[in-house]
């Protein structure tokens, strides 16, 4: 009677856990950003109503070897997107230790890249961001560095992916900025922000990172 | 008898005595250690790391004792006034400028250097905040 009891307790404890290892499996990232409903109609000529989410515009910036990049280098891969400058002393050192850690993790993972927009426009020119991703000890086909204007990275910061940069001259360093982490996915849709400046957040990057190439392979 | 007595008495009272006294100085290194903590966190944490390993080739680790124990002097003025020349950590080079922390009282300089330099591997003791005046006053 025991060995039965036993038995039944070992069955429900392992249907739960597929019941929950299922439930992950099935997990889905939110959408970010702005979305309208727009109407449209499908192959028979129905009207159907189609939500179209706000994406990330393409951009055409120059990388750490002053070559110009475009959106394409993103294609059909996932990225995680920031906006910091070379010469910070605040929130930058942290954000890019942690996001090393990240960048550690999906290191071996082709389909995940990274990208650091400077916003120091008149200093982070190219040779000075080469410069710095080697220091910081990464490599550049996985992980870029850009330089753009002022108008096109501010605004491609705020508008786009929702991170507040200014230029500042009470700051200590000229420029204030948020911290965010921005994960884009295969569709230069939003689908999180965490805080680079918290371990805890970038942790729940790198799930979410996991999450989102889960769930695009469906 | 009364002579044992007496003995036992003065031994005690001189071992009571010294070992407050140690008690006193382990207290005065542990608050320095606990204080110069919240600074390194709120000041040197960024870029040094939360374990003292530095940021890639950007910041030095201060895990190199030999460096920290032959600078001991500079580096009140290391951290007050910044450092724009190249430094040899654990056999590294490390180029970039550290930035100046003008606002850091001698007091605040103390701690932290006591934290560092007893933190990460490191176990140099004492460093009094009288010190820093003086090391301020030599800086090359």
């Amino acid at each position: 009677m025991i060995k039965f009891k036993n038995t039944i307790s070992f069955a429900v404890l392992l249907a739960l856990t597929i019941g929950f290892a299922a439930c992950n499996n099935n997990k889905k990232l939110p959408i970010y950003g702005q979305r309208e409903a727009v109407i449209t109609k499908d192959k028979d000529g129905n009207q159907v109503v189609d939500t179209v989410y706000q994406t990330i515009p393409n951009f055409s910036f120059l990388n750490q070897d002053s070559t110009i990049i475009t959106q394409d280098v993103f294609k059909g891969k996932v990225y995680v997107a920031d906006f910091f400058f070379t010469s910070c002393t605040t929130i930058c050192p942290t954000m890019h230790r942690n996001l090393k850690t990240v960048y550690e993790d999906f290191k071996s993972n082709p389909d995940v890249m990274f990208l650091s927009h400077t916003i120091d426009f008149k200093y982070d020119k190219p040779a000075v961001l080469k410069k710095y991703s080697q220091k910081l000890g990464i490599d550049n086909s996985k992980w870029l560095f850009v330089y753009g204007s002022k108008e096109d990275v501010y605004r491609l910061a705020e508008k786009n992916y929702l991170v507040a940069v200014e230029e500042d001259s009470t700051a200590r360093d000229g420029y204030i900025h948020q911290g965010w982490l921005v994960l884009i996915d295969k569709d230069k849709k939003m689908r999180g922000a965490y805080d680079g400046t918290k371990t805890e957040q970038v942790e729940q990057l790198k799930k979410d990172i996991s999450t989102l190439l889960a769930e695009e392979k469906d | 008898m009364r002579k044992i007595i007496l003995l036992a008495i003065f031994t005690i009272t001189i071992c009571t005595m010294i070992y407050s006294c140690q008690s006193e100085s382990e207290i005065e290194l542990a608050s320095y250690v606990s204080n110069g903590k919240d600074i390194y966190i709120k000041y040197c944490q960024n870029c040094h790391g939360e374990k003292g390993e530095g940021l890639g080739q950007l910041a030095p680790p201060l895990t190199d004792s030999v460096f920290l124990k032959e600078n001991k002097s500079q580096l009140a003025c290391f951290i007050k006034n910044g450092v724009n020349k190249p430094m040899v950590i654990n056999g590294k080079t490390y180029q970039e400028k550290m930035p100046s922390f003008p606002q850091l009282e001698n007091i605040d300089i103390a701690q932290v250097i006591v934290y560092v330099t007893n933190s990460f591997g490191n176990k140099q003791g004492i460093y009094q905040h009288q010190l820093v005046e003086s090391d301020l006053r030599n800086c090359k």
